[in-house]
């Protein structure tokens, strides 16, 4: 007769909650595959308009709870007209996104082309995929935005930890998400200029400001144009009021 | 004198030639002619069919990968490289969810086939292809490699028998942006100058186009023989009943 299997309790996220998946790879083990806590805690925030696509990520570097550094870099340049944002497990998030700027570097070296934002996207997305399923996997999160450099049109991709994609016109990760997406899916336009995406992207930190109980240090903002990246003088200083 | 340093792919005569690969460009002139025409909107394969060959059954085709390409040389080899060009073509599609560029595609075939020029014991590949393609970033491109290993990017060109005087007739019947339709009327007027046969028959040439439809999309079309006819007819080059009344 068949015994009842025991299957292990679902397992939560321990800050945010969110259920976590469980894989088996191997018989006689379960491998738990959580978030760790800190990536629900930085922010990342796309936003595209009808020539460009924004990208903010939180200036904080925390260790548990400690902040180490206000001016943190989150993202990486992968070629001329494509950013990836990244967060989750410390080590694993710049070691990815070195390998992955390095390997869109060799390639537009290579090919004397460079890779389009969505062809980038599915590459990034089946180094995750392979490495979900190794021993070790990577933990990050990924925002991918990008301007095509023959059509000229911006896209924004969403990658989580298990390789998820989808292509989308503004998105977010960790609790930034409960905050913004709503105020996005409000107000975002799909041919907005640069300048209503930045006010769009003021309602969105004022309200992190106001609601998210963690300090962030603020966010770091950069925008990719036909013409290529650039930062944007984002001024963080002010106060917000909470209800 | 050369008896010593044919008989290795890899090793240089004191001319400093690699005879084995010579030969195999040798090979492939005794084949049937295909040619390709670049248009502002598309690109012709044309090639000649040989039928029978008293010394060697060869033959001549058009391979459809992503891109479409014209054969000439020994078949069999053929096969091979085309079979490695699709599975290239495939895996690049895995990865990256879009169709490999043509020029990518085009290299990924020649290193296999530099390969046999200098890692020893193996024949080169008997094959030259012309190649036709469309990708976003440089539009219509055609390509043209043989068994050393070398391609470039061509506005006409042919390969196998004949390809010298298909070439010199291309050159002086090219117009710089005919359209698909003109380069079809180029193609089939040079193939019935350099086949040996003075009649043209849909059984002896084929055909083949890369194109974009009226809404933008990319077809590659092999043509079937009605179409071939209709082309021959247009052109009084057909070995039909009124050509031989008239």
């Amino acid at each position: 007769m068949l015994e009842a299997r025991e299957f292990p309790p679902i397992f939560l996220c321990p800050v945010c909650k969110a259920p976590q998946l469980i894989t088996s790879k191997y018989a006689s083990t379960f491998l738990f595959i959580y978030q760790p806590p800190k990536s629900c805690q930085e922010v990342l925030l796309g936003i595209t308009g009808k020539d460009f696509t924004l990208i903010a990520a939180s200036k904080a570097a925390m260790r548990g709870a400690t902040i180490l550094k206000a001016s943190d870099d989150k993202t990486r340049q992968l070629n001329k007209h494509t950013l990836m944002a990244f967060s989750g497990e410390a080590g694993d998030t710049v070691q990815f996104a070195e390998y992955i700027q390095a390997n869109a570097q060799l390639y537009s070296m290579r090919n004397e082309a460079d890779l389009s934002p969505s062809a980038m996207a599915n590459f990034v997305r089946r180094e995750l995929a392979s490495s979900l399923r190794s021993r070790k996997p990577y933990m990050v999160n990924l925002l991918l935005g990008g301007v095509d450099p023959i059509t000229d049109k911006p896209s924004l991709h969403w990658l989580d930890y298990l390789a998820a994609l989808a292509p989308v016109p503004y998105a977010a990760h960790g609790y930034a998400q409960y905050y913004c997406l709503s105020i996005l899916d409000k107000h975002h336009q799909p041919d907005i200029d640069l300048e209503r995406g930045l006010e769009l992207l003021r309602l969105c930190t004022d309200e992190l400001k106001r609601r998210l109980p963690i300090d962030f240090k603020g966010v770091l903002v950069k925008v990719v144009t036909k013409d290529g990246i650039r930062e944007i003088d984002y001024d963080d200083s002010k106060q917000v009021q909470s209800a | 004198m050369s008896r010593r340093y044919d008989s290795r792919t890899t090793i240089f005569s004191p001319e400093g030639r690699l005879y084995q690969v010579e030969y195999a460009l040798e090979a492939i002139s005794h084949a049937g002619t295909a040619l390709g025409i670049l248009a502002k909107d598309g690109i012709v394969l044309a090639a000649e069919r040989k039928v029978t060959s008293k010394l060697l059954e060869q033959d001549t085709s058009a391979e459809k990968l992503n891109m479409i390409c014209a054969v000439a040389g020994m078949t069999a080899d053929a096969n091979i490289l085309i079979n490695y060009a699709r599975q290239a073509a495939q895996r690049y599609l895995l990865t990256f969810n879009e169709d490999i560029p043509c020029e990518q595609l085009v290299r990924r075939l020649c290193d296999l086939k530099q390969g046999y020029t200098q890692h020893g014991g193996l024949r080169p590949f008997g094959v030259s292809f012309i190649y036709a393609g469309y990708d976003p970033q440089r539009q219509f491109q055609l390509y043209q490699s043989n068994p050393s290993g070398n391609y470039g990017g061509w506005k006409a060109t042919s390969v196998g028998a004949n390809n010298a005087s298909a070439q010199s007739l291309l050159k002086q019947d090219y117009k710089e942006d005919c359209d698909l339709k003109e380069a079809c009327g180029m193609a089939v007027k040079v193939l019935s100058k350099t086949m040996d046969s003075t009649k043209l028959s849909s059984e002896k040439i084929e055909f083949a186009t890369v194109g974009k439809t009226k809404d933008g999309k990319i077809y590659h079309h092999l043509w079937g023989a009605e179409e071939i006819t209709a082309l021959l007819k247009e052109h009084d080059l057909a070995k039909g009943e009124d050509a031989e009344m008239g």
